[in-house]
């Protein structure tokens, strides 16, 4: 598209946004190249002084680990077949709404795991081929993956990982059940009663989680004897217990999802349920029939920020968890003791970058949904 | 919508809000006043020992505690007044430090050292992160259409990240003689030491916080930005205003309302300052109000924790986040009212 003249910006405001754009890029995102490309390192390339050996890595070339020649014309020859694939095979089929959906996250989910054993099975491949070409064969640049092993296998991360995941999952979907129909009550009506809703929930907003926390944990501790009337011997101890931290994290949210879906709902036009209403609809059927199928992109977001509070926290994990039951986040803390080695920094920080890595995919797949979400529903909150 | 038609909708939510946020609320409210404390007895022992030709026997008083029926230590609470609080506060010693004009003395008090930090934290990181954001929401406005996704993408990044690794990713850039440090030492020609000193760290938890919450101020803006009315900015052209009064009559103007929103979010997201601390592993330096009731809650050598200091400090913080944000919610309160049908 191109503006009018006079809407044109001069060029030393144009070069100075440029200069600004481009600063503002590589600080947005140099901490998290850095420890991807940290991560990847013996420890004394890691926190090395000099930038420069932190990316070639001297002392992890020298372990005789690293990417060479041959392995990056496999890795070349690698994207470009999976590339073809993609655009021959998988992107038409994927993206072909006339199938079921059930096949299409079937074959997407092969897709992947294919992709993981590749990468997996990659470094021991790479390891048996490189030898073979003698001189050209060594390694240009140090990169190693027994951080991410000593996580994932031997520290067992991938416990905490589908511990966040439960968690996550359920503050999702829960918050997202609650949320809608609430948002969607609140933004349908002018009651006294949705004004003051809303009003309180502000200030539940801005309640510091761990004023809650301080409220919980008596509770938590003590429910088993405090149910057991109730419930009789199956009262359990609600702390520790993943299901409980999920009721905690979804109260949390309420606020910020109703507000959200609330202002996403007014966009959609009163007048489509009120046809549906004249047609004789209930409310609830309405509200199913005409409604949700045009709620989807104000859920999304609602539900991208329900992804970040339950996978992000840690003050509320950290404090209702037990040891084995703990998420991700919380779990990286253990690394930070007295005896922290230099091996076990830079174990931290392959487990931070594990942590990163599914928030990157997430906004990968969703970056549109995001902004455009936001457009709709937060700016007139 | 009828009421009752309403209620249906909103009784899953409310509930959810009743029972885990109002409920907890009421009991920290309790819980600041009572103390509960195991129950002891004082008991008379006597202890017999075997000697020859005659028994020694002393008697002596034991304090133990009671052991009820399952085995366990009975708890009792009791009402305690105000002294959790006066325990938080430490009323004399602040008062004495306040008459001795001795700032370090009152800072040495973990509740005002922690207040300070704070509420400094806030208002500084508060102006910047609204500037930071407009700015780069017009920067992004003008930018070609084409780099635009990547820019908002990258721009995600800092926003996306959990908050205890992004405070974590950069510290590892300081850390000892991490590049960032070693490039400070050669330009400034000295030794550096980040993580020493209180100013330098906190210097760097705003820094962290203006990165990870900008993108967030920017998105809001740029959302608002697509909105403006072009033919208010055209007539603006025609008459005659310049670049920068176009921002400033037509461009700010509508971006107001959401000015407030974010500014709203971010009072109360920086007044909650915490994983910071976790991150930068600043306690020893730095300490922040929410920080110091988790400290609080979080077991003891002994695996106590004292709750009932933890629901002072807790109360102490709401009373404050309250005060601050008492205008903006009075002015959403009225907004809101008039704007209702």
């Amino acid at each position: 598209m191109s503006l009018p003249r006079v809407l044109r910006q001069p060029w030393p405001v144009r070069l100075a946004y440029a200069a600004f754009l481009t600063f503002w890029c590589v600080l947005a995102a140099f901490p998290i190249l850095w420890i991807t490309v940290m991560s990847v390192k013996e420890p004394v390339d890691a926190f090395a002084p000099n930038a420069l050996d932190v990316i070639t890595g001297p002392a992890t070339r020298a372990a005789g680990r690293g990417i060479s020649i041959p392995d990056l014309v496999l890795v070349a020859g690698l994207l470009a077949a999976g590339g073809a694939l993609w655009k021959i095979r998988l992107r038409p089929v994927l993206f072909d709404s006339s199938r079921s959906l059930l096949g299409r996250l079937a074959i997407g989910a092969a897709a992947a795991l294919a992709t993981g054993a590749l990468l997996a099975a990659a470094p021991a491949f790479s390891a048996t081929v490189s030898p073979w070409f003698g001189a050209l064969g060594k390694p240009l640049v140090g990169a190693t993956l027994e951080h991410y092993e000593a996580v994932w296998i031997r520290n067992a991360f991938y416990r905490n990982f589908s511990n966040s995941m439960l968690v996550t999952g359920g503050v999702v979907l829960i918050s997202l059940t609650c949320g809608t129909l609430a948002g969607y009550g609140l933004s349908r009506s002018g009651a006294r009663i949705a004004f003051w809703v809303l009003i309180i929930a502000l200030v539940f907003r801005a309640l510091p989680h761990s004023v809650l926390v301080a409220g919980y944990l008596p509770w938590f501790i003590n429910s088993a004897d405090l149910l057991r009337p109730l419930l009789g011997d199956a009262a359990p101890t609600l702390y520790g217990k993943p299901w409980a931290v999920i009721a905690v994290l979804v109260a949390i949210n309420q606020p910020f999802t109703i507000w959200l879906l609330r202002s996403f709902f007014q966009s959609i036009p009163t007048e489509l349920d009120e046809a549906a209403r004249v047609d004789g609809c209930s409310h609830f059927q309405a509200f199913r029939l005409v409604i949700m199928p045009v709620m989807w992109p104000g859920v999304l977001t609602a539900g991208l920020f329900s992804f970040l509070l339950g996978y992000n926290d840690y003050l509320v994990t950290s404090l209702l968890l037990d040891a084995q039951n703990q998420t991700m986040v919380p779990a990286i803390t253990s690394y930070f003791n007295a005896e922290t080695t230099m091996r076990d920094q830079v174990e931290a920080v392959a487990a931070a970058v594990s942590i990163t890595a599914p928030l990157l995919l997430l906004i990968l797949a969703f970056q549109r949904q995001i902004v455009s979400g936001l457009t709709a529903g937060a700016v007139k909150g | 919508m009828k009421t009752r038609a309403l209620l249906v909708f909103i009784a899953p939510s409310v509930v959810m809000m009743l029972v885990f946020i109002a409920l907890p609320l009421t009991t920290v409210f309790w819980q600041s006043f009572h103390v509960s404390q195991p129950v002891f007895e004082t008991v008379r022992v006597e202890n017999c020992t075997t000697s020859f030709l005659s028994q020694v026997c002393t008697t002596e008083e034991k304090t133990r505690p009671v052991l009820g029926p399952d085995g366990k230590m009975q708890m009792r609470s009791s009402f305690v007044g105000l002294s959790s609080y006066a325990n938080v506060l430490e009323m004399g010693k602040a008062f004495a430090a306040l008459a001795d004009r001795n700032w370090r003395a009152l800072m040495a008090i973990n509740f005002w050292k922690a207040l300070r930090f704070t509420l400094t934290f806030t208002f500084l990181t508060l102006p910047i992160v609204l500037l930071l954001g407009v700015t780069l929401a017009l920067a992004v406005d003008s930018a070609a259409r084409s780099l635009r996704g990547s820019i908002i993408f990258v721009s995600l990044l800092p926003f996306i990240i959990t908050p205890v690794i992004g405070a974590l990713s950069i510290k590892w850039l300081f850390i000892g003689d991490g590049i960032l440090t070693s490039l400070l030492e050669t330009w400034l020609q000295r030794d550096v030491a980040v993580f020493a000193q209180s100013w330098s760290i906190e210097l760097i938890m705003m820094f962290y916080r203006v990165w990870h919450v900008a993108p967030f101020a920017f998105l809001i803006f740029y959302a608002s930005l697509q909105t403006v009315n072009r033919d208010t900015l055209e007539s603006a052209i025609i008459d005659g205003a310049s670049r920068w009064e176009r921002v400033r009559y037509v461009v700010l103007p509508h971006l107001a309302p959401v000015l407030v929103f974010v500014t709203l979010i971010h009072l109360m997201d920086s007044y909650r300052v915490f994983e910071e601390i976790v991150g930068f592993s600043s306690q020893a330096h730095v300490i922040s109000l929410q920080w110091l009731t988790y400290d609080f809650l979080k077991p003891d050598d002994s695996g106590n924790r004292s709750i009932s200091r933890a629901s002072a400090s807790a109360m102490l913080t709401m009373i404050g986040v309250v005060v601050l944000l008492a205008p903006l919610l009075r002015r959403t309160w009225a907004d809101f009212r008039g704007s209702r049908p």
